[in-house]
């Protein structure tokens, strides 16, 4: 990588001086970096309290309709809603300083609680997705600069923008259609079969990650099972963000095709396709990784919907369960927590891209 | 329209030639031409659709009883109901119909609303400056960050509490997306702000004693805007993905108010296990069709705008006028040299590399 960023005509790049320096310089674009999440923060838990407090509390809201007044006010009142707004307010917020994000209304178990149950089964879900989307993206991206303009290009691209227009739900439903109802090869939902569910809860230090829970149960079958069961989850989200990868990498493997020094190597006869393979190609994947970090956001949200599609029991699962009963202090509660995950996620991004590229660094 | 960039060749130009979607048409060539033509056309469908849904439709789209008796559910596609009927009766391809009357409400309630609400907080914020400024900007850029959809479920709650009524559900929907959006607005037409401040034309209105209020809205308004068609319609195949979204969370509009694409795939969610196809995949392709339409326009505009994307032949003709409207002003897709400005957790769009450097 260094190679690359030092033969590259920056005059910034030129100018860089010795080691100490930059080291320093990174010392402290980490820590602005990092004290720029708490405002992130606490602006959006903020922000998430006082909507969710404007339609009123939300024990009503919960369970208006089944509880007779007295008993609404008492458990109001047991729960401390009646007190003044600001005071909630401040009290919510210690209470997410210290990791506790409340007591769901409809199943009584601590959020945070949930929140780790069921973190853990969308962290693999997105970790599959990710993948998926890095083996069908950059490849696609890198065929799609080389054939610029010409019909695999305009293929490739409508492609990509296909993957983007399929709404993940839509495309989820499609992939069950065809692979777990017509062909029958898939199963339709779910991360693994009762079977093995068993299995690996028998486990005595389980992960949850069902991936490794199921190699260490050593038996084949189990694997094979969980796996089975990820491989339309993981492409449904993983395709959103193997369009996006796909245009990214495309526009700049084509900008990268076009700076001095690709021209330097093209001009000492080396050929197109090692040149968008050796010369364009790493540089252009730089921007990929600051990508991922905003991609978070989005594959966040696609999880939920796909997720609810495979009645796969992650966080987007559950959120949409607590929506449907109408408990909002759950949903605040990982609503909230996700805000977290993506400014914690943007931050770690963030250094990644300022260690491997020096020109981000203030 | 480009006191800023006024070439020669600029003025020279007809006033048809120089209207937004003319102006490129004629400027693409080969491949952008096509894909841009195919966006319009299908754009275009999807608004005639809407519009004279009414008309089009065979039903209503909460009829339940045609003149011989109730529809029946999951009737598969022939005879009466070409494309058959859903679980709860419905006919599908009215509400296929209908739903593009719902989607393009929506779009255009969402998009006017965050346009107004945006624009006019980038102005301020990045005309006035100081601490106003600096406080709008890490909020929007923290509401940026975060997953539109939930986003937009929290405001759903909080407008409807969840419960979706005739024109309230609908309304509800376009105001959650506008909320999400309002940060995307803000952050170009601040940034644009910010340089055309600095630009000699203002300071010379400046000097003539124009006042605050006419500087922004005359010389630096019209200027910020020259980027708004553009995100414009990135905003509106959105717009559509998560008004779709929050349906299939049952958050949407119920089908005696309106037809809502998402709310009868998050219906026909059960009936994909038993075989039934036609209840799913004809909302769904009304979908993608609509979004890809308005994103092929979009991501034509993208490329026509910036020089380096942009066919080869059109690059003399035009690039004096174009030089500074790529979605996010100085906004480069390159990853050489000067390609990664300092960002700060600040989110991009998935649309592409885009990057924002103020």
């Amino acid at each position: 990588m260094t190679t690359v960023t030092t033969r590259s005509p920056s005059p910034r790049a030129t100018g860089r001086t010795k080691r100490p320096a930059s080291e320093s310089g990174i010392g402290r674009y980490i820590l602005i970096r990092f004290l720029l999440i708490f405002p992130t923060i606490f602006i959006l838990v903020s922000m998430v309290f006082w909507l969710m407090r404007t339609t009123g509390d939300p024990i009503t809201a919960a369970l208006g309709g089944r509880l007779g007044p007295e008993q609404l006010a008492e458990r109001i009142q047991a729960a401390g809603y009646d007190r003044p707004i600001f005071v909630q307010y401040v009290e919510y917020l210690g209470q997410v300083f210290t990791g506790n994000f409340g007591t769901t209304i409809s199943t009584n178990r601590p959020v945070a609680e949930i929140l780790l149950t069921y973190g853990v089964a969308t962290f693999e879900l997105v970790c599959y997705a990710l993948l998926v989307a890095f083996i069908v993206g950059i490849p696609l991206g890198m065929v799609a600069a080389y054939w610029r303009d010409k019909p695999a290009d305009a293929f490739l691209r409508v492609f990509a923008i296909l993957c983007y227009a399929t709404p993940v739900f839509f495309s989820g439903l499609l992939f069950k259609l065809v692979f777990a109802v017509y062909l029958d090869v898939l199963p339709v939902s779910g991360r693994a079969s009762t079977g093995s569910e068993l299995q690996m809860q028998l486990l005595p230090n389980k992960t949850g990650l069902y991936t490794i829970d199921a190699i260490m149960t050593g038996d084949p079958g189990v694997l094979a099972d969980v796996l089975e069961h990820a491989v339309l989850p993981a492409l449904t989200l993983g395709l959103l963000t193997a369009g996006i990868f796909l245009r990214l990498v495309r526009t700049n493997v084509i900008g990268t095709l076009g700076t001095d020094y690709v021209d330097a190597a093209r001009s000492r006869g080396v050929s197109e396709f090692r040149l968008v393979r050796k010369h364009a190609y790493r540089p252009a994947l730089i921007p990929i990784i600051t990508v991922i970090g905003l991609q978070i956001a989005l594959l966040l949200g696609g999880a939920v919907l796909t997720e609810t599609t495979f009645e796969w029991k992650g966080l987007g699962f559950i959120l949409s369960e607590f929506l449907r009963a109408r408990d909002f202090v759950a949903v605040q509660g990982i609503v909230a927590l996700l805000a977290v995950i993506v400014a914690l996620s943007n931050f770690v991004v963030d250094i990644i891209a300022a260690l491997i590229d020096p020109r981000v660094r203030y | 329209m480009s006191d800023a960039t006024g070439s020669p060749a600029a003025q020279k130009r007809s006033a048809w030639s120089r209207l937004p979607i003319v102006h490129q048409l004629r400027q693409s060539i080969g491949l952008q031409r096509g894909m841009l033509i195919a966006g319009l056309t299908i754009t275009t469908l999807f608004v005639l659709t809407a519009i004279f849904a009414p008309v089009l439709a065979p039903y209503g789209f909460s009829q339940l009883r045609g003149a011989d008796g109730a529809f029946g559910a999951q009737q598969p596609p022939g005879g009466a109901h070409p494309l058959g009927t859903t679980v709860g009766g419905y006919d599908v391809l009215s509400r296929v119909l209908w739903g593009a009357q719902t989607a393009l409400f929506v779009i255009v309630v969402a998009v006017l609303l965050s346009i107004f609400a945006g624009v006019f907080l980038g102005l301020v914020s990045g005309y006035f400056g100081g601490w106003l400024d600096r406080i709008s900007v890490v909020v929007s850029d923290a509401v940026y960050a975060f997953p539109s959809l939930l986003l937009a479920i929290v405001i759903s709650i909080v407008i409807s509490g969840g419960k979706s009524n005739l024109i309230g559900g609908v309304l509800a929907a376009a105001i959650s997306i506008t909320v999400v959006f309002i940060p995307q607005y803000f952050r170009v037409i601040r940034a644009e702000t910010v340089r055309i401040k600095a630009e000699a034309y203002v300071e010379s209105a400046r000097v003539l004693g124009a006042g605050s209020g006419r500087i922004m809205f005359r010389h630096v308004f019209r200027n910020a805007t020259r980027t708004l068609p553009l995100i414009l319609t990135l905003n509106s195949s959105e717009a559509i993905l998560t008004l779709a979204g929050l349906g299939y969370l049952g958050f949407g509009i119920e089908p005696t108010a309106a037809a809502e694409w998402g709310y009868d795939l998050n219906k026909a969610l059960s009936d994909v296990t038993s075989g039934i196809w036609w209840t799913s995949l004809f909302p769904g392709l009304a979908i993608v069709l609509v979004v890809l339409g308005i994103t092929l326009v979009g991501e034509s505009l993208n490329d026509l705008a910036d020089p380096r994307l942009r066919g080869r032949r059109a690059v003399g003709q035009t690039a004096g006028v174009v030089a500074q409207t790529s979605v996010v002003p100085g906004g480069t897709l390159v990853a050489g040299p000067g390609g990664l400005g300092g960002r700060e957790g600040a989110a991009t769009h998935p649309t592409d590399g885009l990057e924002d450097r103020p």
